[in-house]
């Protein structure tokens, strides 16, 4: 992975966080010596819309935006979420669904109904799929907002940053009344994979 | 070391650097961290304009008292400010001016995608457009210096991925700019028509300076590749052509405005076939090819929306975009919504109760006219509602207005919604207008406005008394209400609309997203015993409750923010606050 671009799908819903932890894992790259650049949604979209942000890192980054098909990792704050973005996918990438359901508008006011098992179906076309309740795992941590830095506990082991390097940038990043929290968070995060 | 930036905390770091003391905006995506980012450094002064066109007069009279300035707004705001813009560009600067097009391919976040390179042809302005972070600082900053040179404001034109793309930035050092002296020069700033036909010459002086400088300027140039395919392309477009096709010839124009002729034919001259790749309109496409040089832009690629890499490689690579997997197909669409708690629902509820027709406004309560809500007839541009509630009168009569509204936030009222409401007045419309009041300005990310008292450094300052205003209009029929009160909005929508002079109903309460705001008390729950599953509760379109299929049954989700709106639509009170 050292020498090639690395391209992270961050996927969810307005308001679940998903800039945070886009913000976290670039970080991370930037104090890796990596060329970096994070596309990233404002304004009407984070009204509860579907949100997209996008990470890539390697040697020489062009392009802000993941091709289809290009992404090593997808990660899903919400179960829907993950099958609308999973066409971005490598065909031996990755995708770590969190099992958050969110209902959308149309599903809300009863014009469609919400999917069943939709991860089953996407671990059925992915090799790579792993579930996790990260909003649990969250609320164990004391604080379930912290749901999003769980997950970059995940990703980071998936992507093999060291843990060090992720606690520097959670420190710069998150406010420090929040700390306690989120490191814990991001510890149990990155041992849930490997536990 | 290096920091990750999005583009606009780069413009506004740029224009520090710059020397920069002042900065005017209006919010709107993508442009607003422009200067709420410039407000964070000391020793500068920085403002939230009502709109953008006293955003951009601010502007010029600090240029004309010899100050550097930034001004920002997205691209339709631009439409707003045009009208000094477009003579500022004959009176030139005195102080730097640098005036920022957040544009919005794509529209992620606006009612239109117009492309305001455009605005650099018309206004006769020179337009940068620059492709990362450290293009945007490095860009600003140079606008600045081209600003003084050449006696012109300077247009630096971004899109939405360049504003919000984050990309390594070096940082420099700021070059404090003293204010340059203040002279009466009347004959360069008093616009009439016998000094501006002499400002007019030396505009196309200027242009024609402008496109000798870019031939040899660093913010133009050529990365040769293989000749066979050589690109001609600006702005983020620019990377998406290097990471589509990376062995080809490319020439990136910084200056998409004027265009330097010999540099393009030069190019063109040296390649085997010369393609265009420009989003949105054919700037650049157009005038190549007026020049005769032979060329392809728009035979090949959309006038619609953002380009991306795959879209470039399936145009001239011939690689064709990954298959997928096709579950997306499946999925329902998750359009945004408003808040659990967001006060506008109330209103948007009753309006469509009471099946009236809604002229309506930019703001969170656009979001109003999506299903299942739909509360909303039009919506044009920011403070249109006003207007076009009176147009529809006036063409239908005073009977249909009485079915109608218009619609306007707080924040879109003070920008542009006042001297529609001064027309209804004078020219003796019926309307009822709806100022939903808020408190802020919310769809952009909760700016401070003239009628919240504070400023862009969160100071108290003089707040606008919004309903005093209206009655100093000559308003008559003026009235506050909580939009969350149900009973009370559509007691007083019904005596307003029945009244055939002017009224106003103020729908106050603040948005559930603000930090100070009070607090609700207390929690809802669902009574299964009386819940029959009528699904009424729905119709709000909250997320704050949801129905379980198999149960029949609705229930309250965590996202709830206890506002109380439901139980007042549940019939069989099943809808009940937690005790205690």
């Amino acid at each position: 992975m050292q020498s090639q671009t690395t391209n992270i799908l961050i996927v969810g819903v307005g308001g679940q966080g998903t800039l945070l932890t886009s913000r976290i894992i670039a970080q991370v790259a930037v104090q890796m010596g990596y060329d970096v650049k994070v596309s990233e949604v404002h304004g009407m979209a984070q009204r509860g819309g579907s949100v997209v942000t996008q990470v890539r890192y390697g040697e020489k980054i062009y392009s802000p935006i993941i091709k289809r098909g290009d992404a090593d990792v997808i990660l899903a704050f919400e179960k829907i979420e993950a099958a609308r973005w999973l066409d971005y996918l490598k065909p031996d990438g990755l995708v770590i669904i969190n099992n958050e359901r969110v209902n959308p508008l149309p599903v809300m006011s009863g014009k469609a109904k919400y999917p069943d098992n939709i991860h089953e179906k996407v671990a059925a076309l992915v090799k790579k799929t792993i579930v996790v309740d990260a909003t649990d795992i969250a609320v164990k941590c004391g604080n379930i907002k912290a749901a999003n830095v769980v997950l970059v506990g995940m990703l980071s082991q998936v992507l093999g940053l060291p843990d060090a390097e992720v606690e520097k940038a959670i420190r710069a990043i998150v406010p420090a009344k929040a700390l306690d929290v989120n490191l814990a968070a991001f510890q149990y995060g990155a041992r849930h994979l490997t536990d | 070391m290096k920091k990750l930036m999005i583009g606009n905390a780069a413009i506004a770091r740029g224009a520090y650097e710059a020397g920069a003391t002042m900065a005017t905006a209006y919010p709107g995506t993508p442009s607003t961290e422009i200067v709420s980012n410039f407000a964070k450094y000391d020793g500068v002064y920085a403002e939230w304009s009502p709109n953008e066109k006293v955003a951009m007069e601010v502007g010029a009279g600090a240029s004309i008292g010899g100050a550097r300035t930034l001004v920002a707004m997205k691209h339709v705001g631009v439409n707003v400010a045009a009208d000094p813009l477009y003579t500022f560009a004959y009176t030139g600067v005195t102080g730097g001016l640098v005036i920022v097009s957040g544009d919005d391919p794509g529209m992620h976040s606006s009612q239109n995608e117009q492309d305001n390179r455009g605005y650099g042809r018309f206004a006769k302005l020179p337009v940068l457009e620059p492709s990362d972070s450290q293009e945007a600082l490095d860009f600003t900053r140079l606008a600045f210096d081209l600003s003084e040179e050449y006696d012109t404001p300077v247009m630096l034109r971004v899109t939405t991925r360049l504003a919000h793309s984050q990309t390594l930035v070096e940082e420099g050092e700021r070059v404090e700019q003293p204010l340059k002296d203040y002279k009466k020069n009347a004959a360069k700033y008093v616009m009439l028509p016998g000094h501006a036909r002499l400002r007019h010459v030396e505009v196309e002086k200027r242009m024609e300076k402008l496109q000798v400088y870019g031939e040899t300027s660093s913010l133009n140039r050529i990365e040769w590749g293989t000749k066979e395919l050589g690109i001609i392309t600006s702005g983020v477009a620019y990377q998406y052509v290097k990471e589509a096709l990376p062995g080809v010839s490319v020439l990136k124009l910084g200056i998409t405005n004027p265009l330097s002729q010999n540099l393009i034919r030069s190019f063109a001259e040296q390649v085997d076939r010369l393609v265009i790749v420009e989003e949105l309109e054919p700037v650049i496409e157009e005038q190549v090819k007026a020049w005769g040089i032979k060329a392809e832009g728009k035979e090949i690629f959309t006038l619609l929306g953002e380009y991306s890499p795959e879209m470039i490689e399936d145009k001239l690579a011939q690689i064709a975009p990954a298959p997928g997997f096709g579950l997306d197909k499946e999925i329902p669409g998750r359009p945004p919504l408003m808040c659990p708690g967001c006060p506008h629902r109330g209103v948007f509820h009753t309006l469509r109760k009471m099946k009236l027709v809604v002229m309506g406004d930019i703001g969170c309560y656009t979001l109003g006219a999506l299903s299942p809500l739909e509360g909303m007839d039009a919506c044009i541009c920011m403070g249109a509602s006003i207007g076009s509630a009176m147009g529809m009168e006036k063409a239908r009569g005073e009977e249909f207005a009485s079915k109608t509204v218009a619609v306007i936030g707080d924040s879109t009222f003070v920008h542009s919604g006042i001297t529609a409401l001064i027309d209804v007045v004078y020219n003796q419309g019926t309307s009822t207008v709806l100022i939903l009041d808020n408190d802020t300005t919310a769809m952009t990310g909760h700016q401070e406005h003239p009628a919240t008292g504070v400023n862009i450094r969160s100071q108290v300052t003089n707040k606008l008394d919004i309903e005093g205003m209206v009655r100093a209009i000559g308003v008559k029929n003026v009235r506050v209400v909580d939009p969350l009160k149900l009973d009370q909005l559509e007691a007083a929508l019904k005596e307003e609309l029945n009244r055939r002079e002017p009224s106003v109903i103020i729908t106050k309460r603040p948005c559930i997203l603000l930090k100070n705001r009070t607090p609700d008390a207390g929690r809802y729950y669902v009574d299964a015993d009386l819940c029959t599953g009528c699904k009424l509760c729905l119709r709000v379109g909250c997320a704050g409750i949801y129905f379980i299929e198999e149960d029949k049954k609705a229930v309250m989700h965590s996202s709830c923010a206890a506002c109380g709106l439901c139980p007042q639509i549940c019939k069989f009170d099943a809808i009940k606050k937690v005790e205690g």
